[in-house]
């Protein structure tokens, strides 16, 4: 038990401290590292409660991807610029009033969830849930999500797949003078249509383009 | 003084799979120079040592005695931490292989997952290089490989789900047990050239090298460094690439199963035919380095995007269709 409590507060600090460096820190890209360390943090602490489709989920889905994309986003930005402006420019405290409604929002919400555990416990209590020990959490997340909970999964995979369309649909553009490969068109090409045999006068030579 | 004796062990178990590890990753250097060089119908390294066995031991050598430069005008934490990354993650994530039914470092619920988890985490050596090293065609490099592998790691994750379809659990152990009767390369044939090729993509091998191409990029992300930290990136490359060749072996060639269930052959341990089955693949992986080209980057997205990732999904639903209306599924 000892060494349990060891290993969550060891994750649990560096999950709240990198948390605090997301926002404190002036690089950006910095920012998106201590983002990672903090999902990664938070990926083992769900693993230490003995969920670990969900922490290993998080790890592929959060860091392996989304982070990335971060990252990726964040790198193309002209970071030194930036700084100049982050927290010191008239523009960002036009936008304290709306993240302070959204945290305060957030933070009431967090009261009534914890205020819910205090006050009717039997609803977190583990043994009460429809959680079976016996069977591997991977298994029991998938007979509640694939039973109880279908619709709702497949009305949120088609809400990420209309984000998906849209987002396309917003990027796309259709440029025109460009050249693509075919690639049926190069492999299908025949002797007869790619070259041509001319009869070169002497003197005269053959016009190519045209 | 339990707990001292329990990490004691521990730290014995992990040292015995570790260092291992690290010899054949010099080894399988060693190795991959060999057969390109056998293709080109040159010698290769055959000075050092018998056969040139040592080649790898020297270059490592030379390595640490050299000068470590740290570029002046570079994020000095993260260039620092980058190799560092690289070379921990293809490590850890040997924890997870099954040498036998009971010769597993941690033998978790969730393996493949885990699998899956760290080697798309590998990305974040190779980002961390490129950016930090502050100049031009690391960052190039870096850019390119992070688009890289993203995308692959997509359409190795199908078919990760393709071979999960089959067999109903996520440990490794199930998973080489579950294909006693038969290896899945002959059922599931098609996703085991896919994730051949997606393997490649991932571990940035040739023909799919663009974030090191040395035409365009010098060195790719690797530009910047030098002695101890370059061999760091260049170990933790050839960890990902045997661990991508391990996957390849659990889960589509039997992992330690022995290929024929008679007398003789179950005699030999587990150990010996995971290690054989991932020298099959690595040697693929060699032959395929010295014999095609490299492709276009333009290519290499439509190639992950429009061919594997349709392919392995048109997989998944006829792989789910076929046992479910035979009534195979896995069920317990």
């Amino acid at each position: 038990m000892i060494a349990h409590a060891i290993f969550f507060y060891t994750f649990s600090i560096i999950a709240v401290v990198s948390a605090i460096m997301v926002t404190a820190s002036k690089n950006t890209v910095h920012s998106v590292f201590f983002l990672i360390l903090d999902f990664i943090s938070i990926s083992c602490l769900f693993i230490m409660i003995g969920a670990e489709f969900l922490g290993m989920i998080m790890l592929i889905v959060y860091v392996g991807a989304v982070a990335v994309l971060f990252l990726f986003v964040v790198m193309m930005l002209n970071v030194a610029q930036q700084k100049n402006q982050w927290f010191a420019g008239e523009q960002s405290s036009r936008h304290i009033p709306v993240g302070l409604i959204i945290s305060t929002l957030i933070f009431f919400e967090i009261i009534i969830v914890i205020g819910g555990w205090k006050y009717k416990p039997e609803i977190f209590d583990i043994n009460n849930s429809l959680a079976n020990t016996s069977v591997s959490n991977t298994h029991s997340l998938g007979q509640i999500l694939y039973t109880d909970y279908i619709h709702v999964f497949q009305i949120s995979g088609m809400i990420l797949l209309v984000a998906m369309v849209g987002a396309i649909v917003l990027t796309f553009r259709q440029r025109s003078g460009l050249k693509r490969q075919s690639y049926i068109k190069q492999i299908s090409r025949e002797r007869a249509e790619g070259v041509e045999v001319l009869e070169v006068q002497s003197n005269k030579g053959v016009k190519i383009d045209d | 003084m339990e707990y001292l004796s329990i990490v004691f062990q521990e730290v014995y178990k992990i040292l015995f799979l570790l260092v291992p590890v690290l010899v054949s990753v010099a080894m399988i250097v060693w190795l991959d120079r060999r057969v390109w060089a056998f293709v080109q119908k040159r010698q290769g390294p055959n000075v050092v040592g018998p056969f040139g066995l040592l080649q790898s031991l020297a270059d490592a050598l030379k390595y640490i005695f050299k000068e470590i430069i740290i570029p002046s005008s570079s994020n000095k934490v993260i260039f620092i931490l980058a190799p560092i990354v690289t070379m921990t993650l293809a490590l850890i994530a040997w924890a997870v292989i099954p040498f036998s039914a009971t010769q597993v470092l941690a033998d978790i619920n969730v393996g493949i997952l885990y699998l899956f988890a760290v080697s798309s985490l590998g990305v974040y050596g190779i980002i961390m290089g490129g950016w930090a090293s502050n100049s031009k065609y690391p960052f190039l490099g870096a850019i390119r490989s992070a688009a890289q592998m993203v995308s692959y790691e997509v359409s190795i994750g199908v078919i990760i789900i393709n071979v999960l379809l089959c067999v109903g659990s996520l440990n490794l152990n199930d998973i080489v047990i579950a294909q006693q009767n038969m290896w899945f390369v002959i059922p599931l044939f098609p996703m085991f050239v896919i994730f051949f090729i997606s393997a490649l993509a991932e571990t940035n091998r040739p023909p799919f090298d663009l974030p090191e191409a040395e035409a365009e990029l010098v060195a790719g992300y690797q530009t910047e460094y030098s002695g101890m930290m370059y061999a760091m990136f260049w170990l933790g490359e050839y960890a990902n690439i045997l661990l991508m060749c391990a996957m390849g072996a659990i889960l589509f060639l039997g992992g330690w199963m022995s290929p024929i269930d008679v007398y003789p052959f179950t005699l030999v341990p587990g150990a010996i035919w995971l290690i054989l089955k991932i020298l099959l693949l690595f040697i693929l992986f060699a032959l395929v380095k010295a014999i095609v080209p490299r492709y276009r980057y333009d290519q290499l997205m439509r190639l992950g995007w429009k061919v594997f990732l349709p392919l392995s999904l048109t997989w998944v639903v006829l792989t789910a269709s076929y046992l479910f209306y035979f009534n195979l599924l896995p069920v317990n």
